[in-house]
């Protein structure tokens, strides 16, 4: 039972964990604030950026002329997605494998699948920059899809783990002696009854790709370069006009954090990466 | 037709033998128990049966066709599962149809059959809500419709009652004893309740470490139980169990006999003292403790007047106790 | 419920996932350990001969591989210690009733859905910057000089934005296992005459302890290869102030493109983090029964 708590309570604890979020979410809020400036205005003082300036959305088309935001962020949603949904394919059938028929290695299989991503991605870069570059595959979306897909792939295979254990084994049971062979029992039982988990991981899985800087930005020059790789062009000499560099930052993360704000149940449980309950 | 024969059926796990090797033959439109203790081997029995486990060694034949490398699908097989095992995504309607759907039943043909095992059931109103949204009750009946349905060669129900309240459990025994009658079909039921056993079965199967230890109608095994532990198993409350001196004068390395066959005389051969003495209404148990014997279980009317620390003589019916050799076996 | 036919689909829908896992380690793998041992540099074409250990020798003799291994150390190690504690003391105040849990809580997981190029660029040129950030703003404002965050704290500097980034994450994941923890077992405490401070230590922190593992794992293996965050904003100076193992292999082989030093580098990389894998995994195959 939940104790009755005064509402005197509850307001100092809003009022201190408010201020904290705030101070979290600034940085956000004020690009936010800075993308909406002239250049003149965002470098002032911070109280006369937020008092004494005025309004303007020239920052996102100047920033579109010049670099092209959409064809970066058709890339990036190319490349998350996809990746994202290839991995799914490989991993929903590994990941029922490892909950619904356990043998004695499938913790170390599982164990050995996360290692795998602890081995540092400078340890391989070279032969896969090679192989890409003697292959055409640098630069291109199917390479780098296919290579997030593989270092996505212990997570997504890690979560679903985790989620489909809870479903009962005596649910697919059934199923098998209702008839239904193991495609079906994949497809019209598990998968349906796997819903939230798979939206969380797909969620998250989107996140970490579409914010993944290594690969993105060591395989891709101009074709391929999702967002990671254009606003990392802004890093130099532009990195000092701070509106277009602020309009550019909210233009990269906005598809992310409206797509968390709207899915914010979901997302949660998938940030946890299915291993905290 | 659903005849189902195990010969020298064996399963291991590593170096656990949980079935040791066992020889059954269930005939068609039996309502067959498997009864025992938790851990003797019951519920993989029936999983055998049901091809959800692989036999180490032995042959499961049903209707006379080896079934032991076919895989559950192909068994022709219904099993009601202890958590019932509903498909929490689809609705009653679909749950109960999704045996014909996996069978590639005509959608039309698909909904004859729900109607009429909704019918049967008492579903009717049902169908459309979620098994979420059921009491224990009806989530029962839905999963008993999705095995009716199939028109299996036999349904394996696999302690069905276990998750009931204690009435809920007497309604649903005698709904599906009355489901056998009128289908006929053969019934394999486990549990690990001798009271569901004995009121359902034709045939009772007594499993112990993965033995059969007795095959017999409910009445046999009552009446002749060839061991001590399917006497001790059988019957409510347990038979009373006497060693020494008192079975020597028996020619008997251990006597038995029930609390029901005890009765409380003015003069008897046994003088002892109640401890515990539960009134249920119908019945009086008394814990006697018994002088130079033990304690033993008496079953007396119901509205007797005794009390803890009364003394009372007891008298046995000869013709009823059990006689047991030193393993244990019945002495005829 | 295995059979023998489950256990053999259960081998085939596994397998292309070992497979392709198999193949992403060892093919690139045995490549990195093949091109360690040649003198291989892609701006002096012809022949790559075998040299050896050689190659291993200036890597791990250069004075920056030791700056680097003890940059990464502390990167990791203090980006985690400031996300666990952090984490516990937002976890513990978000766990308590308040208006509009929601919105704050969405407010404090938001770092972490910023890509880290972004983060990386706004700490440096709106907050960092000496002159125009705000920390350079308010530093003036107050009479104090600047701090130079690059020059001068390089290293802490990066850890700062790195730890903002991930302080949501274990804060979720800390607020979610805090959450789950039933609230009987504290009341029973509280009758036991526990006070909050016996409380936190003797059910909350064990309560945890599972959170924490995870916590920590996931970003050890995010956190020894951060790279972006170091690349758009120190370039692993001045010097080799902020330079860490990962990025330092980075330097070799792609700016300097000598694949011979690079990969013995990577080889290096991968040995360390076998260690810190084999070392995190004792730690949690006894806490985690995955």
């Amino acid at each position: 039972m939940a104790r009755a708590v005064s509402n005197k309570t509850k307001t100092i604890n809003t009022v201190i964990a408010g201020t904290l979020g705030v101070l979290m979410f600034f940085p956000i809020l004020w690009i936010i604030i800075l993308s909406f400036k002239t250049e003149e205005d965002a470098v002032r003082a911070p109280l006369e950026v937020l008092f004494q300036s005025g309004w303007t959305t020239d920052n996102f088309s100047t920033v579109q002329a010049r670099s092209d935001y959409f064809r970066h962020f058709s890339n990036s949603v190319i490349i998350s997605l996809g990746s994202t949904l290839l991995g799914l394919v490989v991993a929903i059938p590994a990941a029922w494998s490892m909950a619904f028929v356990p043998a004695r290695r499938t913790k170390d299989v599982l164990m050995w699948m996360l290692s795998t991503k602890m081995m540092p991605p400078v340890g391989v870069l070279v032969p896969i920059y090679l192989i890409f570059r003697d292959t055409g595959l640098l630069d291109s979306r199917v390479g780098l899809t296919v290579v997030l897909m593989l270092i996505n792939l212990p997570i997504i295979i890690w979560m679903l783990y985790t989620y489909f254990r809870e479903i009962p084994g005596e649910i697919l049971e059934a199923a098998r002696m209702d008839g239904a062979g193991l495609k079906e029992e994949i497809l019209y039982v598990l998968t349906p009854m796997a819903v939230p988990g798979i939206a969380s991981t797909i969620l998250l899985n989107i996140i970490l790709a579409w914010n993944e800087a290594f690969w993105t930005l060591n395989l891709t020059a101009a074709n391929a370069a999702p967002l990671t790789a254009f606003i990392a062009s802004y890093s130099s000499p532009e990195g000092l006009f701070y509106a277009k560099l602020s309009a550019a930052s909210i233009m990269a993360i906005a598809p992310i954090l409206i797509m968390g704000w709207f899915s914010q149940k979901q997302l949660v449980r998938g940030l946890t990466f299915g291993a905290v309950k | 037709m659903g005849q189902i024969t195990l010969s020298q059926v064996r399963k291991s796990f590593g170096e656990v033998h949980v079935i040791p090797g066992v020889d059954l033959t269930i005939e068609d439109g039996e309502f067959v128990v498997f009864v025992g203790p938790s851990g003797c081997g019951k519920s993989t029995l029936l999983r055998l049966i049901a091809g959800l486990e692989d036999t180490t060694s032995g042959i499961i034949a049903i209707d006379g066709k080896d079934a032991t490398a076919l895989p559950p699908a192909k068994r022709g097989l219904a099993m009601v599962f202890q958590s019932y095992a509903l498909y929490p995504h689809m609705s009653v309607r679909k749950n109960i149809a999704f045996p014909l759907k996996m069978a590639g039943m005509s959608e039309s043909e698909q909904a004859t059959r729900v109607e009429r095992a909704a019918k049967v059931l008492n579903l009717t109103s049902y169908l459309d809500r979620r098994p979420g949204q059921l009491s224990g009750g009806q989530r029962q009946r839905v999963a008993i419709g999705r095995a009716i349905v199939r028109e299996p060669a036999a349904f394996l129900f696999d302690e069905p009652l276990s998750n009931l309240d204690a009435a809920l459990r007497v309604g649903m025994r005698q709904e599906i004893t009355e489901l056998h009658q009128s289908l006929k079909t053969t019934m394999v039921y486990v549990t690990h309740d001798q009271v569901e056993a004995m009121t359902m079965a034709d045939k009772i199967v007594v499993l112990n470490a993965g033995r059969i230890e007795q095959v017999g109608s409910p009445l046999e095994l009552y009446r002749a139980p060839v061991n001590q532990f399917v006497a001790g198993f059988i019957g409510s409350p347990k038979m009373n169990f006497i060693e020494g001196a008192e079975a020597k004068k028996h020619g008997a390395s251990t006597i038995g006999i029930r609390p029901e066959h005890i009765e409380i005389v003015e003069d008897g051969p046994w003088t002892g003292t109640v401890g515990l003495a539960e009134h249920l209404g119908s019945d009086t148990f008394l814990r006697v403790t018994v002088d130079g014997i033990g304690t033993l279980t008496v079953r007396a009317n119901g509205e007797i007047d005794r009390h803890r620390n009364d003394r009372i003589t007891l008298a046995p019916q000869t013709d009823k106790i059990h006689r047991f050799d030193k393993d244990g076996r019945s002495m005829k | 419920m295995a059979t023998k036919a489950s256990r053999a689909a259960a081998r085939m829908m596994i397998s292309p996932a070992v497979i392709l896992l198999f193949a992403w380690m060892i093919v690139p793998l045995g490549m990195t350990l093949y091109f360690s041992v040649l003198r291989y540099n892609l701006l002096t074409p012809g022949a790559n001969p075998f040299v050896g250990w050689e190659n291993y020798y200036w890597f791990l003799t250069d004075p920056s591989f030791s700056a680097a291994m003890v940059n990464t150390l502390v990167l990791v190690g203090g980006v985690l210690l400031i996300t666990v504690i952090g984490g516990i003391l937002f976890a513990l105040l978000l766990d308590r009733p308040m208006f509009g849990q929601g919105v704050i809580r969405i407010m404090v997981i938001a770092p972490f859905f910023v890509m880290p190029t972004v983060s990386a660029l706004v700490w440096k040129n709106m907050f960092m910057n000496p002159v125009n950030g705000i920390f350079g703003r308010i530093a003036t404002g107050l009479g104090f000089q600047p701090v130079d965050f690059f020059g001068q704290i390089p290293l802490a500097s990066i850890i700062i934005i790195v730890a903002w980034q991930w302080l949501p994450f274990a804060t979720l994941i800390l607020l979610t296992a805090l959450q789950s923890l039933d609230q009987e077992q504290l009341e029973a405490a509280e009758m036991d005459g526990a006070n909050w401070t016996s409380r936190f230590w003797y059910i909350m922190l064990p309560h945890l302890a599972r959170a924490i593992t995870v916590v920590i794992l996931i970003q050890t293996i995010f956190l020894l290869s951060v790279f972006a965050e170091i690349l758009v904003t120190t370039n692993g100076g001045p010097g080799t102030a902020s330079t860490t193992v990962t990025y330092l292999v980075y330097v070799s082989s792609l700016l300097q493109y000598d694949v011979g030093i690079g990969s013995a580098g990577g080889v290096v990389a991968v040995i360390l983090a076998n260690i810190v894998a084999i070392f995190l995994m004792r730690m949690i195959g006894k806490n985690l029964d995955a």
